[in-house]
């Protein structure tokens, strides 16, 4: 079987690979292109560990074939910081200690950046139904809510 | 497995009815692709809608709505013009999976999936909703309860699928709803489920009505006993039971960890109960 050529953008960068057809976008964000960050927790679309953007809508990175980037834009929990200057969740995040073995956290930032777009002034409820569709099994959840308000009321005032 | 990404309607069908072997239609993905991970589904070719730029865009059409295959649900709750005159559609839509899975799944995905506990599904066969269907022949209009023939099974042949779905104009103090109970608050799948479209007179008599149950029968279920138990009340409490008792009478619900026969029954009578008074609040304009 032939392989796919795409060409893409990740993080603003360009992009081009080639991939097989029943290969998800996640496998090749990681096997192909060594961008680790994304994580696979059930590769069924329901835990929300390999969240990402695609043309700046959030999805399961598991539950989009690789050939489907064709000509898109991706933006991976790599394209977060800014160098060595980590986003305002990613440093509200360590301040609560929201995280403890960190598989689900690169979802659960790029998730919250999601949200923050969309509503910059959520109510607790809000973040808690945006996040619903990602799992931890480690924090409880009540962390992880604390610094999306926290992150979000810092970037209010910036 | 080849995949295809045709930009044309017509394209699409050449490849669907020409293809050799198990052909799948790709739209949002988050059934298919779950299905081809697990095994269950081993497509050798999938086709990928999402590039047929007439299938991503939301139309206005003859005062209704002509909603495109490849809109994702995410869209559809951004869409003011369907949300106000179709919330009961688009808050069943809203609540398919998570913000990701939001994101990419459709209306028309959910409908030829063919899953008997389907939220969008109740709710467009309560709106009148309108599938067009297309392939090697001539394109058709038919009523979305008519799609799917059974559980996972729909009534598509060789080279069709779902092109978009109608919701049609809404007249004046008209109202739709849809409630699901679920064992959990979020991120679930109905247990038993009901969607509600009506419409009142100027003093707040129902004149017309249509109630749907899902996920209480292999097939969402069209219950004419509970509309007949709504049109010429008021919606008192006397036509509010009467509903409830046809919709419990009319259910065909399965035993399953998820619910038991008795209380699925139950349920979705108190289920139709509720959603009736919120599409009636919605016609009146609360």
């Amino acid at each position: 079987m032939s392989e796919i050529h795409v060409s893409t953008k990740i993080n603003g960068d360009a992009f081009e690979y080639l991939c097989d057809a029943e290969e998800s976008l996640l496998d090749v964000l990681r096997d192909r292109l060594g961008l680790t960050g994304t994580k696979e927790g059930c590769g069924t679309g329901d835990c929300g560990a390999c969240s990402i953007t695609l043309d700046g809508r959030l999805v399961c990175s598991c539950l989009v074939l690789g050939a489907e980037a064709e000509g898109r834009e991706i933006e991976t929990i790599e394209g977060m910081a800014d160098g060595d200057d980590l986003h305002v969740l990613q440093k509200k995040f360590l301040e609560h200690a929201a995280l403890q073995c960190g598989v689900c956290t690169p979802g659960f930032l790029i998730a919250a950046k999601s949200l923050l777009e969309a509503n910059p002034d959520p109510s607790e409820t809000e973040v808690r139904y945006w996040l619903a569709g990602n799992l931890c099994r480690c924090t409880g959840y009540d962390k992880i809510v604390r610094a999306v308000l926290d992150a979000a009321t810092e970037m209010r005032k910036a | 497995m080849r995949y295809e990404a045709p930009e044309t309607v017509k394209g699409a069908v050449k490849l669907l009815a020409g293809a050799k072997g198990r052909a799948r239609v790709l739209a949002g993905g988050t059934d298919l692709l779950v299905q081809m991970h697990s095994g269950m589904a081993e497509p050798d070719l999938v086709v990928d809608i999402k590039r047929i730029a007439g299938l991503r865009t939301i139309k206005k059409e003859a005062g209704g709505f002509r909603i495109g295959a490849a809109v994702p649900s995410a869209v559809m709750g951004e869409h003011a013009g369907v949300k106000k005159a179709w919330p009961g559609v688009v808050e069943a839509a809203g609540l398919i999976g998570s913000t990701q899975i939001q994101g990419r799944a459709t209306i028309v995905g959910n409908l030829c999936n063919a899953s008997p506990a389907a939220d969008s599904v109740p709710a467009m066969v309560a709106a009148g909703a309108k599938a067009r269907i297309v392939g090697p022949k001539k394109r058709r209009d038919v009523p979305v309860e008519k799609v799917v023939s059974g559980p996972g099974k729909t009534a598509l042949g060789r080279g069709e699928f779902v092109e978009s779905i109608f919701l049609p104009k809404r007249k004046a103090r008209s109202g739709d709803a849809y409630l699901r109970f679920i064992p959990r608050t979020e991120m679930d799948i109905a247990a038993a489920s009901v969607g509600v479209s009506l419409t009142l007179d100027r003093k707040g008599v129902c004149t017309a009505a249509r109630v749907v149950l899902g996920a209480v029968g292999p097939r969402v279920i069209l219950v004419t006993a509970a509309a007949k138990a709504l049109i010429g009340t008021s919606l008192d409490k006397a036509a509010l039971e009467k509903l409830a008792a046809a919709c419990s009478a009319a259910a065909r619900p399965i035993d399953d960890k998820r619910g038991t026969i008795e209380f699925r029954k139950h349920v979705v009578g108190v289920l139709a109960r509720r959603a009736a008074l919120i599409a009636r609040d919605r016609a009146k304009g609360k």
